[in-house]
């Protein structure tokens, strides 16, 4: 029992590092960058939503509706001041741009909040308990497992399916053979950084709602995790980034449960590393053989 | 005369016509390359089939065939850079198996590429000095310490340099960044490169490309002076058959990664598997 | 022209020896004279241990081109294994210059050693896989030392590993007269400083020519071509693994010198100190004073830790504007628009 509920807990955190991960595995597909700032993002969708519940005092729903909002117009914002203008410069240097944008992040919620943790109020309450009062399982860690998985769903039927998610596959692939055939590459990866950031806020909200302290830096460490979840799973893959998050949150728990929590995040980049050596491209990863 | 692929019985080493690529003055020797029923698969597919060649000591042979044909993919296979799934390849006598594109190279095979992959953010000396790497004696500690040994070594290896550059007039341009050369001249000193790498077979890809008639000719005299100065073999891949009738000793034509012609020019322009492949089948109205 | 260019690198090789040393001897008159605040003179030892830092992960970015997001984990390696070092041989090496050279030379080799074990799989892979892999390392590097309880007494060194966390100094079971010199979660605790301003002067000096050399030497320049183009580096018959070994073996060594220089310079230090973002940090350095430029490359250093101090007038703003600038020299140095906009005001002037 006790297993189980370590299961459903890493299952819970795996969920909310997957829906990271998915933000930071398309924007990697379709602008080859690292965006490390997304991991900030997160971290303003979840003051808005906190905003918006405490000092607005205004419904639950509504505080996720205007994160979303909010942290999709970041996203554009940002795409489109900062990494837009570096579309032909090299990878390094769009890194350390959005590094740059990651501290211009944290120290404007510095700035606005305080660097003061705030106490969260979870978006959703309540435990059910199973099997006599032996396994007891939060409502939220189950809608986060759901939310996680619809959204996955629906993202992959929408890069799959529709008119949309095939420019951005034909972005990914070759941008310049994109845009001959007619697609607006700019605007392309504007949406995929809208999509990204709404992603990231639903995380913010999730993340706080499990988690419920909340501070400038609360964005970082799950973001460089999600980040390593999308390389587990193969960076650039939408399933890999589901499975990748999933597993790294198991691991993550199970590690803490059964080993040590001092060493649960070293034992999460050990297993990683292992991976990498094995399957040099990720779990779901696609080989790239230079043509000689 | 027709020389069929399926004429050739499989697992028959020596090519046939047996003389033509391996010139008589070098029947007595060994032959510096000898690759048997060499084959790769990629998935389904296989892009080389039954693949064999002997190349003579000093021989210039050419390997031909139309787009796709697995020109570069023999090439790939011959150093290395995709393993060979079947058959094997003898250099100089001693089987490379399970060697790597390094040691292939340290073997005697020295090669170029037909996109052209040089070391652009260094200088064109420095460009020939890595081909020289395996001949520098010093070790990394006497290169940051800068010992005896360190000045020794790179003045003769800048003296070779050069003297390998002027085979094509480049020592004017050693200090140039090899990214910022004409295209030509790039081709020309990845030949270079190889060269100093001290093969005995060197593989030129598509060395010709993107050159006009002058300096076309002006490369066959080169290539032709490079085979008798360094006393090497040379197998290149062309399209220009001017290039590749006027100086290949035997010529070698793959289509869809078989071998559908062996021989000397004159016997591959006349014979009717090289016309069909080349022009299409010849239907009657 | 022929030569030229030679002569031309090796006078800008020479000419930044001459103005380090220049630097030095103006910021050492202007310490002796008074005229440096207190808060300015502790920033000199840490930025020549910066500089240090990022000269040694410039030769892995720049001149090998594999991107490094761990090396804050060499440097952490570099200096608890100093600072272990120091505070072990304090009675029977009382110089202290004498004994922070052995310090600098074994914590440079401590970390050299994990950069070879460390390269093994990390080498194997390539670009972005491989960035995230040494970010991996720096940081279970970090979680590590976080967990090590190190002590010293008469009969020698004690070491505990403390994973449960629950244990303390008290577990060394140290003799009587022993010392506890790292203590888990709360670092090194006590060291006695001994970095001065002039061992980092010389250290710069030495990392300089270190990097200099060994890029002006077969091996450098068979990382450089490597770094360049694999395929044909590999059929140059370069044996393309042991080479970026070594260029990343020297590069963690260095990073380890600087880290030994940092560390002995504060009486506690802590291993989170030596976070992802520190390792950003140094590679932020590199960057901005261009791939592979050596002079750019201390330069940045400099600038960059000195500008947030110099900030210290906007207090709360000024990582903020630390970052705004960030951002616009990346832009301005790197878009092809402002570049040529730039460029061309430059010569309407001319």
């Amino acid at each position: 029992m006790e297993f189980l509920s370590y299961l459903i807990s890493g299952l819970s955190l795996g969920s909310v590092y997957a829906l990271i991960a998915l933000g930071y595995t398309m924007v990697y597909g379709i602008a080859k960058m690292l965006n490390f700032a997304h991991g900030d993002v997160i971290m303003i969708g979840g003051y808005v939503s906190f905003i918006v519940m405490n000092s607005l005092h205004l419904p639950s729903w509504l505080a996720v509706i205007l994160a979303i909002i909010v942290c999709t117009v970041l996203g554009v914002v940002i795409e489109g001041l900062a990494y837009k203008p570096l579309r032909e410069a090299t990878s390094l240097a769009v890194l350390i741009t959005a590094i740059g944008v990651s501290y211009f992040l944290q120290n404007s919620a510095q700035l606005i909040w305080g660097a003061n943790p705030v106490s969260y109020t979870p978006v959703i309450s309540g435990t059910l308990t199973f099997a006599g009062g032996a396994l007891k399982v939060s409502v939220s860690s189950i809608v986060t497992v759901l939310v996680c998985v619809a959204i996955m769903i629906a993202l992959q039927t929408f890069v799959n399916k529709s008119k949309m998610g095939k420019a951005m596959r034909a972005c990914s692939e070759d941008k310049g053979a994109a845009q001959l055939m007619g697609i607006n590459v700019n605007q392309t990866i504007s949406v995929t950084f809208a999509i990204g950031s709404a992603l990231a806020a639903v995380a913010g909200v999730l993340l706080c709602s499990a988690y419920p302290t909340l501070m400038p830096t609360t964005g970082s460490m799950p973001g460089i995790k999600a980040f390593t979840a999308a390389v587990f799973g193969g960076i650039g893959s939408i399933p890999g980034a589901f499975i990748g998050g999933l597993l790294l949150g198991i691991i993550e728990s199970m590690a803490k449960a059964y080993i040590s929590t001092q060493l649960a995040n070293s034992i999460v980049f050990a297993v990683l590393i292992i991976v990498l050596l094995v399957r040099p491209v990720g779990i779901m990863g696609k080989k790239i053989s230079e043509k000689v | 005369m027709a020389y069929k692929s399926d004429k050739i019985k499989k697992g028959n080493m020596v090519p046939f016509p047996s003389r033509s690529l391996v010139p008589e003055r070098d029947l007595d020797k060994e032959p510096v390359l000898e690759c048997r029923r060499l084959g790769i698969q990629f998935g389904g597919l296989k892009a080389v089939d039954d693949f064999n060649l002997i190349i003579g000591k000093t021989e210039i042979a050419g390997l031909i065939g139309p787009n796709g044909a697995g020109k570069t993919t023999v090439f790939n296979l011959l150093t290395k850079v995709y393993q060979p799934t079947e058959g094997t390849i003898m250099l100089n006598g001693m089987d490379t198996g399970g060697k790597t594109t390094a040691q292939i190279n340290q073997m005697g095979i020295a090669r170029t590429f037909q996109n052209i992959r040089l070391f652009d953010r260094l200088t064109v000396e420095e460009n020939v000095k890595i081909g020289l790497q395996n001949q520098m004696k010093y070790t990394t500690a006497e290169g940051i310490l800068r010992l005896p040994r360190y000045w020794k070594n790179e003045k003769k290896m800048h003296e070779r340099a050069l003297e390998l550059l002027s085979i094509f007039g480049m020592e004017n341009q050693a200090e140039w960044k090899a990214g910022s050369l004409p295209y030509g001249a790039q081709r020309r000193l990845e030949i270079i490169r190889a060269l100093a790498t001290n093969p005995s077979l060197l593989l030129l890809d598509e060395p010709a490309a993107g050159m006009n008639p002058n300096e076309t000719m002006e490369l066959m005299e080169t290539i032709a002076r490079i085979r008798d100065e360094f006393q090497i073999a040379i197998l290149l891949i062309e399209h220009d058959m001017n290039l590749v009738m006027g100086i290949c000793e035997g010529i070698c034509v793959l289509n869809f990664g078989k071998v559908i012609a062996k021989g000397t020019a004159e016997e591959i322009q006349n014979n009717p598997a090289v016309i069909e492949a080349y022009l299409g089948k010849n239907r009657e109205v | 022209m022929k030569g030229r260019n030679n002569i031309i690198s090796r006078q800008k090789d020479n000419l930044t020896y001459v103005a380090v040393t220049a630097a030095f001897v103006i910021l050492m008159i202007l310490q002796n004279g008074g005229i440096l605040k207190r808060a300015h003179t502790a920033l000199l030892v840490p930025v020549c241990a910066y500089i240090a830092a990022a000269l040694a992960l410039n030769l892995c970015v720049g001149i090998l081109g594999e991107l490094s997001l761990g090396h804050a984990g060499f440097m952490s390696i570099g200096a608890f294994t100093g600072i272990v070092v120091s505070e072990s041989l304090i009675n029977a090496v009382p110089n202290t210059a004498l004994r922070l050279l052995i310090a600098v030379v074994i914590g440079a080799v401590f970390a050299s050693f994990f950069g070879f074990l460390i390269g093994i799989p990390v080498l194997r892979l390539k670009g972005d896989y491989l960035a995230i892999v040494t970010l991996a390392f720096g940081e279970i590097i970090k979680d590590l030392i976080t967990c090590l309880i190190v002590g010293v007494d008469k009969n020698g060194l004690h070491i505990v590993f403390n994973a449960s966390g629950a244990k303390t100094a008290a577990d060394l079971h140290l003799a009587e007269g022993g010392k506890a010199i790292i203590q888990g979660a709360q670092g090194a605790v006590g060291t006695t400083t001994i970095s001065s301003f002039t061992a980092g002067f010389i250290l710069i000096l030495v990392v300089l020519f270190v990097v200099q050399h060994f890029v002006k030497s077969c091996t450098g320049r068979a990382v450089m071509a490597i770094r360049d183009n694999r395929i044909a580096a590999e059929s140059c018959g370069l044996n393309v693994t042991t080479y970026k070994m070594i260029a990343f073996v020297i590069s963690a060594g260095l990073a380890g010198a600087a880290g030994v220089l940092y560390g002995l310079n504060y009486s506690s230090i802590v291993a989170t100190k030596f976070n992802f973002n520190t390792s950003i940090l140094i590679l932020v350095y590199v960057v901005l004073g261009g791939l592979g430029n050596i002079q750019g490359t201390i330069i940045a250093a400099t600038i960059l830790y000195v500008l947030p101090e110099l900030l210290r007038a906007f207090s709360d703003y000024r990582m903020l504007v630390y970052a705004i600038v960030l951002i616009l020299v990346m832009i301005i140095t790197n878009n092809k628009k402002v570049i040529l906009f730039l460029t061309g005001l430059g010569k309407k002037k001319d």
